[in-house]
């Protein structure tokens, strides 16, 4: 195979070839592979801290994609976890599926419900298309509670096996998060291919101005409707990945307090960059115990925290190491 | 004054026909016909307010509407802005639409979304532009937020040559640019229509459109209230006459 160089690159056109250093953006990946390595080497309470973040690192990734390439609005994504994770709960603890197929076959109700969801609501723009995905997002938690036959309500579904194919199981910790971790990474390249191509063009386009994307043959409520699909099959994924590590679901997983955390780690980590879910969920994830030993003034610090971070930080950390990259290619 | 239609010197590519567009309860646009010919740049004028920019979302379908878009002799789907875009009617937004964060050549590229990965007809298109824009072609990998207003005009209009257009419409190009940038990018269209591609182009300043349009549309509360012959026009005073009248 010959890598012929692309016609509508710069270098096609007599410019030379962008010189784009990558040294903060590695500081970022540096940091994240730091911490995810001392919960594997160390193991314990720390490796389930991490292994949570890991798994709201996936969920925020599909946020990212719907929110930060697409820029759009999405309060709901809680929904489509929950209907990945109770798939997979039910499919193997009644059914006695294997985890897998019980995964893709959350993964295909989540994707067939955002399409019966998205075709509708995507029509809606900013705050409309905000409190829409609230809603669902909200009416998927009744359902939850409500629907006791299938979830058994606020008891839960408990017993739900591990992570594993075939005769591999991921049990300790430790097998968890190297799991976590290559699904993470596997996301992380996803989102880079996404962002480089056309797809991920016909994003920016529509998260730019939507006027001007169907102006120039961009069906602009096609694209939304794909990012939209993106992102719960991305979330389904998460809720798949979360019941089979703590082995319990019930409805109080998929709240809206999941849906407030899963933003503070996106525009922490920093909107539509690629590291920023991964740094986002670990630093949100790990502060509060950080602080724990503040006792009455925890909460407190982390607030200042999170303040101190958006004041000085508003992209985000990996939308500042972007930027820095930036600065030094100029 | 002219009745509409006694002008034409080519049968009309594009052909508006009774277009009536609401925003609420307010009538913006009624009944308004528009042709625009092969080799034709034709001007619509008016006051702020007038319904002009309405005038081209409406053609494009990015608003409701009413009446009809003919297209080369065939009807435009009314609420299908990128398929009209697709069939060759193509608009350059007031303000310019330019995605800010993308890079100049990121930028040209969308404007041939619509052909996928032909890397043959992407390069013909681009040196196309450049040959338009020299200057365009030295700033391809700048973040086009990061260019001038003139300089992100020039983007926005090669960008819609890039779709490679059969109707070209321009919503003021000239918005808060300085006069010669103004002057290079309106000889520019010129010699777009005079290569064969018609042009619809809104435009405050009326004397600088009239000096290169073939004709002209006087919008005024949504309503074609004149039609111009700019050879007629022979100085500033005849054209507020019409604007007045």
């Amino acid at each position: 195979m010959t890598n012929s160089p692309s016609i509508t690159s710069p270098e096609a056109h007599g410019l030379a070839r962008p010189r784009t250093r990558h040294f903060g953006s590695a500081a970022v990946w540096v940091l994240s592979a730091a911490i995810i390595g001392y919960a594997l080497v160390f193991g314990g309470y720390m490796a389930t801290i991490v292994a949570f973040a890991l798994i709201y690192a996936v969920f925020v990734s599909g946020l990212n994609v719907f929110m930060g390439l697409t820029a759009q609005v999405s309060f709901g994504q809680s929904a489509f976890a929950a209907i990945g994770g109770y798939t997979s709960a039910v499919l193997t603890t009644t059914y006695e599926w294997a985890p897998l197929p019980g995964m893709v076959a959350g993964l295909v109700f989540a994707l067939v419900a955002a399409f019966l969801i998205g075709f509708p609501t995507l029509r809606l723009k900013g705050h409309y298309l905000a409190m829409a995905t609230l809603a669902i997002g909200l009416i998927t938690y009744e359902i939850a509670v409500e629907w006791e036959s299938v979830t058994q309500g606020y008891l839960g579904i408990s017993g739900i096996p591990p992570l594993g194919i075939g005769p591999f199981e991921a049990v300790s910790d430790r097998a968890i998060l190297a799991v976590l971790s290559v699904i993470v990474v596997i996301l992380a390249f996803a989102v880079t291919r996404i962002r480089r191509s056309r797809l991920g063009r016909a994003f920016s386009a529509v998260a730019g101005s939507e006027e001007a994307a169907s102006a120039l043959g961009i069906n602009v409520s096609r694209y939304k409707l794909v990012s939209f699909l993106i992102a719960a099959a991305i979330a389904s994924l998460s809720g798949s990945l979360f019941v089979h590590v703590v082995g319990y679901v019930s409805p109080e997983v998929f709240g809206l307090h999941m849906v407030i955390l899963a933003f503070t780690m996106v525009y922490i980590g920093g909107l539509g960059t690629v590291a920023g879910p991964l740094i986002g969920a670990l630093i949100i994830s790990i502060l509060p115990e950080v602080f724990r030993g503040m006792k009455d003034y925890q909460d407190l610090a982390y607030g200042v925290t999170m303040i101190l971070i958006l004041i000085y930080a508003p992209k985000g950390i990996a939308g500042v190491a972007d930027a820095l990259d930036a600065r030094r290619s100029a | 004054m002219t009745a509409a239609g006694t002008l034409e010197v080519a049968p009309p590519v594009l052909d508006v026909r009774g277009l009536t567009a609401r925003y609420g309860h307010v009538e913006a646009l009624r009944g308004v016909n528009l042709t625009a010919g092969r080799g034709e740049l034709v001007a619509v004028l008016g006051p702020n307010g007038a319904g002009k920019s309405t005038l081209l979302r409406a053609i494009m379908g990015l608003i409701p509407n009413q009446g009809e878009v003919r297209f080369l002799d065939k009807s435009l789907p009314r609420r299908d802005p990128a398929g009209a875009a697709n069939k060759g009617v193509v608009l350059v937004p007031e303000g310019r639409g330019i995605f800010g964060p993308m890079t100049v050549l990121e930028n040209l590229e969308l404007g041939a979304f619509a052909i996928g990965r032909d890397k043959a007809e992407i390069e013909r298109r681009l040196n196309r532009v450049f040959e338009l824009f020299p200057r365009v072609k030295e700033r391809l990998k700048q973040v086009a937020g990061s260019m001038s207003g003139g300089e992100q005009q020039m983007v926005a209009v090669g960008r819609a040559m890039m779709s490679d257009p059969k109707v070209l419409l321009l919503d003021e190009p000239s918005l808060g640019l300085a006069p010669r940038v103004t002057g290079e990018i309106l000889d520019t269209l010129g010699a777009l229509s005079a290569s064969g591609l018609p042009v619809v182009l809104v435009e405050q300043k009326a004397p600088l459109a009239l000096k290169l349009a073939c004709r002209a549309y006087l919008l005024s509360l949504g309503r074609i209230v004149a039609t111009i012959n700019p050879r007629e026009v022979k100085s500033h005073d005849e054209l507020a006459q019409y604007y007045f009248a």
